[in-house]
Formats: structure tokens, sequence, C-alpha cells
């Protein structure tokens, strides 16, 4: 099979995904930094190039209310946001997951006001973690492009039934250019099959109600449903990444592990920071040090068992927060990466670390820091630290 | 109430499969009084049909014959809107009588 | 139009059994709407509110058509969105009937959180008909005032005090606003006609493109009457001018009904709890006002209709 390499954004590899995936149905509404992929597939839409209803709604709100509306019609729905449009769907993005509605989201991290910052981190998705989505993170452009489509198949899969949200980090990966893999229009339409709704709101000999109340004897029930589902994607999402390896050449799983085997000292990260994390790795690794990386793919289902495994018989780990949960015990990713780890036999030092927020640049001299720090001992266990502001 | 169903059970998401099934759900014991019919003095107009929030007035073969008192709250609405036949009411409300 | 006999014949597309109190007018709104869609199929969606949460408890659903609800800010985007599956969907072959989409949401969900999804849909020209039942307050919260709630109004967030006599402010002219959208067809349409509402929502779902209806909703409970005048008090707020009966079509404003002698606002307001205070000596300068503000709408209305 023939793949085309092209100079792509992350934002341009996202809506070329979206264009290849030909949804039914679009509703989007601008803001930095993922505005280009709306207005990108505009462009497709003005052009002919997809069969798309594109929705120019008025806001983020309305945007994931009309791809819930959408979608329960029966139509293969997508949209696009990032930080504030994402908090302004907040509401919505509940019920979308509630509904079980398979709608995909490209989402462009980026830190959440006040003070108000275009630049990335990863408030904005971390802040609907609870919310029933499939949390996926892009370590660049290609992995966008390449979860997009798998996003496809993992959320509308008889077994999970749950919205998908793709991310890439703001301006780093959106606005970066990179050498991108792309498959034919043909081979990413086979990947995703035909979408089978099941029920939907159109077809009017089988009418019936979608979001109805519930009282206190059916909501638990309903809401424990959906736990089985993000249960069921996490054996889902492996298939599917597997079966797009074998297709396409590049394998997807839930978590990553670089160099982690051997590893004396690890990091575990998400997203951009991963890529830069590796080069490091490489260079100590030269020197000597056994460094190593966990890199995690999938927050949503949160892989604990993959991650307890990987990470158990390593002597020191930090984790990186690229978002703080302000007022709780580190980041969301340390909370829970340490949590994982509580029913291992053998445990490392864990410490979190909390960085990058609002766009705050990490460079390699921090990640090399950090793990000279960990090799020194001078990072505290069960302590959580902030790397790389002003104190 | 039919048995509560264990969440493997239910539909997905919520979705309540078939359309209007609050006709098994019974609302008529809300009432303190009920609509009387006294065919007699009914012209068929039909208002009592139409502004019944309720559903609840029988119609056969488009003709008024009653009330489904499953559903009637006993409101009144339908009395009120009758015009009668003579300005005699078709429709009269009474006391319900437990 | 259907007559009654007609609209008997197709049969209720919204049963009984549902959970609004006795003699509430929102149920009436959905009723008769959905007889007057006639046979085409409607899909339906309807706001977080007193119509949804009453029609809607799980398992138990009042509506006879495919529906959807989703939160309260937004049925008409909502709708939009169902709306766009089903042009795209009719576009790829796959969808064969032709759909016919209606939205509903009370004041609160229409003229306060929800006006911006409104306007929106309004101005994207879904073919659409958004039905507002306009109760006044926000019933399904506990009486709440909303921007619909009329002046002198006493409502759970403006009561009647000591110092202040209920809703200080006149309410909002929402069938203005959304006439200025430039839609097809707005109209005020109110429970206690079911003929003028019936023509109205033919006339809305011919036409084609988004339509509106404010449809004034007596609601015994909020207000304070006897469950049997529900009907009759829209009737008597029509016969006060407080609502008149008019439509916007494609620009072109018509009064569709007008009474042979306006009647005085003291009518229709002292039939209602809410508005008993103004009864009292001190209060008589607030009924000056609402009588003048209602008479001046009612001849601005007028003029529109002669332009």
């Amino acid at each position: 099979m023939q793949k085309t390499i092209l100079a792509k954004t992350g934002n341009e590899a996202m809506a070329l995904a979206m264009k290849q995936i030909n949804p039914d149905v679009v509703a989007a509404y601008p803001i930095t930094p993922a505005t280009e992929i709306v207005q990108i597939f505009s462009q497709y839409v003005a052009d002919g190039e997809v069969k798309t209803e594109f929705v120019a709604v008025e806001s983020e709100h309305s945007a994931m209310s009309a791809c819930i509306g959408s979608c329960a019609a029966g139509a293969r729905t997508m949209t696009g946001t990032s930080s504030q449009g994402l908090a302004l769907m907040y509401e919505m993005i509940y019920i979308a997951a509630g509904l079980r509605l398979p709608i995909v989201m490209a989402d462009v991290n980026r830190a959440l006001a006040a003070p108000i910052n275009i630049h990335c981190d990863h408030s904005d998705t971390m802040g609907c973690r609870d919310a029933g989505w499939i949390h996926i993170f892009s370590e660049n452009a290609q992995e966008a492009y390449d979860s997009m489509i798998q996003a496809m198949r993992i959320a509308e899969h008889r077994d999970v039934r749950l919205p998908v949200m793709v991310t890439t980090d703001g301006f780093i990966i959106s606005h970066g250019m990179e050498r991108i893999d792309t498959l034919p229009d043909a081979e990413v339409q086979s990947f995703i099959g035909k979408y089978d709704p099941m029920m939907h709101l159109l077809d009017i000999k089988k009418p019936y109600t979608v979001g109805a109340i519930n009282l206190t004897d059916y909501y638990f029930e309903h809401r424990r449903a959906m736990v089985d589902a993000q249960n069921n994607a996490l054996k889902v999402i492996k298939e599917v990444g597997a079966e797009f390896g074998k297709k396409f050449d590049t394998n997807y799983g839930l978590i990553e592990k670089y160099q982690l085997d051997d590893a004396e000292l690890a990091i575990v990260a998400l997203g951009s920071t991963c890529g830069t994390a590796k080069v490091v790795i490489d260079k100590l690794r030269k020197q000597g040090v056994k460094a190593g990386l966990l890199k995690i793919r999938v927050f949503r289902p949160f892989p604990a068992e993959e991650i307890a495994r990987a990470l158990e018989n390593i002597q020191t780990v930090a984790v990186l927060d690229r978002s703080d949960s302000i007022g709780g015990f580190g980041g969301p990713v340390f909370t829970e990466v340490r949590s994982a780890l509580y029913g291992s036999a053998k445990k490392p030092r864990i410490a979190g670390v909390i960085y990058g927020l609002g766009g705050r640049e990490i460079d390699m001299e921090q990640i090399e820091g950090l793990f000279m720090d960990l090799k020194a001992g001078q990072v505290k266990a069960d302590s959580v630290s902030y790397l790389g502001v002003r104190d | 109430m039919s048995e509560l169903k264990k969440y493997k059970e239910l539909a997905l998401g919520g979705n309540i499969e078939k359309s209007g099934t609050a006709v098994d759900f019974k609302t008529g014991d809300w009432r303190s009084s009920r609509p009387v019919y006294h065919p007699e003095n009914c012209i068929q107009c039909l208002f009592c049909w139409v502004y019944c929030p309720d559903s609840a007035v029988i119609l056969k073969d488009g003709q008024v014959t009653g009330f489904n008192l499953d559903h009637c709250k006993g409101c009144g609405i339908c009395a009120h809107e009758c015009p009668g036949k003579k300005k005699v009411k078709a429709i009269v409300m009474e006391e319900e009588v437990k | 139009m259907a007559n009654l006999k007609e609209l008997a014949a197709r049969g209720d597309k919204f049963t009984g059994g549902h959970r609004a109190c006795a003699g509430c007018g929102a149920t009436i709104v959905a009723r008769q709407a959905l007889l007057a869609a006639g046979d085409k199929p409607v899909v339906a969606t309807c706001a977080t509110g007193c119509l949804e949460v009453v029609s809607t408890i799980f398992p138990y659903t009042a509506w006879d058509v495919p529906f959807i609800h989703s939160a309260f800010e937004n049925s008409a985007a909502t709708i939009s969105g169902v709306e766009a599956a089903y042009k795209s969907l009719k576009r790829q072959g796959t969808v064969k009937e032709d759909i016919r989409f209606m939205a509903f949401g009370g004041d609160g969900g229409t003229y306060d959180i929800g006006l911006q999804a409104l306007s929106g849909a309004m101005e994207r020209g879904h073919n659409m008909l958004y039905i507002c039942y306009d109760n006044q307050a926000y019933m399904n919260t506990g009486i709440q005032r909303s921007s619909a709630t009329p002046k002198g109004s006493a409502t759970t967030t403006s009561p009647n005090g000591k110092k202040i006599p209920g809703k200080v402010q006149f309410r909002k002219n929402l069938t203005e606003i959304i006439a200025a959208h430039g839609i097809p067809y707005v109209a005020q349409s109110v429970v206690g006609n079911w003929s003028d509402f019936t023509k109205k929502v033919e006339k809305a779902l011919a036409k084609g493109g988004p339509a509106f209806i404010a449809v004034l909703q007596p609601c015994r409970l909020g207000w304070g009457y006897p469950p049997e005048l529900t009907a009759e008090m829209g009737r008597l707020a029509v016969d006060t001018n407080f609502w008149p009966l008019y439509e916007v079509e494609d620009g072109k404003y018509k009064i569709n009904y007008t009474p042979k002698e306006r009647k005085p606002i003291t009518e229709w307001l002292f039939q209602q709890e809410r508005f008993r205070h103004l009864k009292r000596p001190e209060n008589q300068a607030i009924l000056e006002e609402i009588q003048k503000d209602i008479d001046l709408r009612w001849e601005n209305l007028g003029k529109k209709c002669s332009q």
C-alpha cells in the first residue's frame, strides 16, 4: 500500500484525517489554536471534497449540542475545539458520553483561563477526564493523524459506543510542521468501515426517546454501564491499534514503553514531551544511565494494569503532569499512576512533577536535569514539585 | 411499576426503546374530582378532546364516548370548555369518591 | 386547515400518563402541535424544563414520535444537529422520507438561557419549527422570574415584598427579536385557541426553513388560578390585548384576531394569584403603567401591520 509523505502541521494532519473519514456532519466553532482544523475543513466542504453537512454554530456549547443531535440521528459526526471552547462544552461533553454517542473530536490542548493564555497545557482535556470520553494523546502530528482514523473505529465499536477525543499539544504539534505518512482515501474508508448507528432518530418507523430523565431508580445503572464500556475500550483500542499496525505498519497500544524494560530511572509523560524525552534518554543511555520513558497514549480508559506492570520494577519514577489539580495531591497523571502502583509488590520511589503550564517551554536540558536529580536521589518520593516556574 | 432492571439489561445510553410508553403509567389516582359524561347534552364539538392535557377523552369513530380514568387527573378543563346543548353541559365534574 | 374531526382521526402523538400537573397548559401545546403536524413524520426535541421532565421519566415517555432531549439551553442547537444529519443522509440517499423537525422550550429555555442557541439556529436557516411554551416564569424549578415574566408579577425570585411589589421590569418581546432575524415565519399563539395554533403550526411547517411560534401558556400553579381555567386564561390574555395573536410571514405583519372590545387588563390580572397584590390602592400606579404598556405595544403592532 502506497503511503504519501506530506509536510503537515498537526492541525492540517487532523483536518486531513477528517476529510478522509468524510463524516456526515461536522459542527464546530473556531478557537485558537484549533481554528485551522475548522477552517481547512470548511474549505473541503466549500470545494465539494467531502459529503459532510457542515454546521457553523454560534458557540462550542451549540457545537457539541448539534453533534449530539446529529449523532443520535444516525450521522457519523465530528468536531474540533480547544481550551475555553471545551470548557464551554463541558455540560454537553458529559451528555454526549452518557447518551453513548460515538462522536469523534479533535482537541488541541491549551491552558484554561485565568489568566487567559493560548498556549499548551493539558488543563482543558484533564478537566473533563471523568466525563466518560475516551482520551487519546498524540506525541506528534503523525500520531494525531493515525489516532483520528482509529478513533472512529473505537468510538463506533459495539462494545464501546463512547465519544473519543484525540488531542494534540497546542502550537507545539498543532502549528509545528512535520513530515507525515498519509494513507489513500480508500484505505481510510475501508479501515473505518460503514457506520451502523443501531438505532437513530430518523428511523421514523421505530420512534424512541433519547435523553429521558432518570430518577433515583435508574441513573446509577446507566452510569454503571458506561464503566463497562470504558473497560471494553481497553481491549478494543488495542485491537484497533494492532489492526492499524498490520495494515499500515505502525502499531498503537494504550501505552508506549521507551527504553523502559531495564530502566532504573523513568519518567511518565503524555503528548509532545515524550518526543523530547526520547532524545534525552538516547543521550543518557550512551552515557550509561539507565533512563526510560513510559508514554501514556490513552488516558481514558486509564490502563492501570499495564502501567503498573511497566513501572513496578523501576527504582525511581517521576510523573510529569502538564496540568495541575490545584489543591489536590499532584496532577491527575501522578495521582492515578501512583494509585495504579499501590497493589504492586515492588513499588518504585515515585514523585510528581508539574511542568509546562500555559505553554512554558520544557527543553532537553530540563528533562536531563530531572533524570540527574532522580539519579542523585534528590527527588523526594511521594512529593510534588514544580519544574520551570520562577520561585 | 415494572420490576427494576439490572444495568446490563438496559438499552444503550438510557434510551427508552419504545415510544409512548407513558400510557402504561396511571395518573388517575391524582384526581379529586372526575368528569361525568352526559351524552344527551353532547354536540360532539370535540373541544373537551382537543384541550385535554392528558389525552384522556376517549373517541370512537371521531365521537366522544367517555374518559380514560387511568390518565384523567380531574383538572376540569373539559367540563369548563364544554358548550353543551342549550347551555346544559355534557360534562360535569363530580367529587371523586374513593 | 385541519378541523377537529380530521385532527382526531390522526390520533395522538403525545400520550397521557405523563406527570404534568392537572390542567397543565404545556402538555396541551405539545399535544396540539404534534396533532397539527399531521401525517408527516416529525422528530421532536425539548429543552430541559417542565414539559421534558413530566413527559420522559424513565422508562415512561409520552412522546410517540422520535424524541431527543439533551439539555436546557440548547434545544435549538440539538435539533439543528438532527436536521443537519437529515440533510446529509437524505442527500446520500440513506434516508428517504420527508421529515420535519420541531423543538420545544419554555420561556426559561427560550427567552433566557437558550436565546443564543435559538438565534444561531434561526440565522443558519435550519428547516425547523421552534415552539416556545411561554408560561412567563421558570415553573420547573418553582416559579422564578424570567425575562418573560410580566411587570408586577410575583414569583419566588421577584416576590411581593414590603418594599418591592413583584417584578419591577416589563417583559422582553422575544417574538419581535426572532422576527428581526428575517426568517420565513414567526407567530404568536395561545393555549385556548386551538384553531389559531393548529393553523400556525401547519403554516410554519409548510413554509419550510426556520419558523418560530411563541405560545402563551397559562400555568395554573405559577399563575394561581383554578385548573379548569387554563384555556380560558389564555383567551382572556388575548382579549385584553396582553398577548396579541399575530404572525410575521416573509416579513409581513398580520394581526390574526382583534377583540371586539379590548378588555381592561385587570380582568386578566385579578384572576391570578401572582398579581393579587396589585389590587391594593398603593399599587394603582403599577396597574396604570401595565395598561399603558399593553396599549402602546398593541398600537405599535398595528403600525407594523399597516406598513
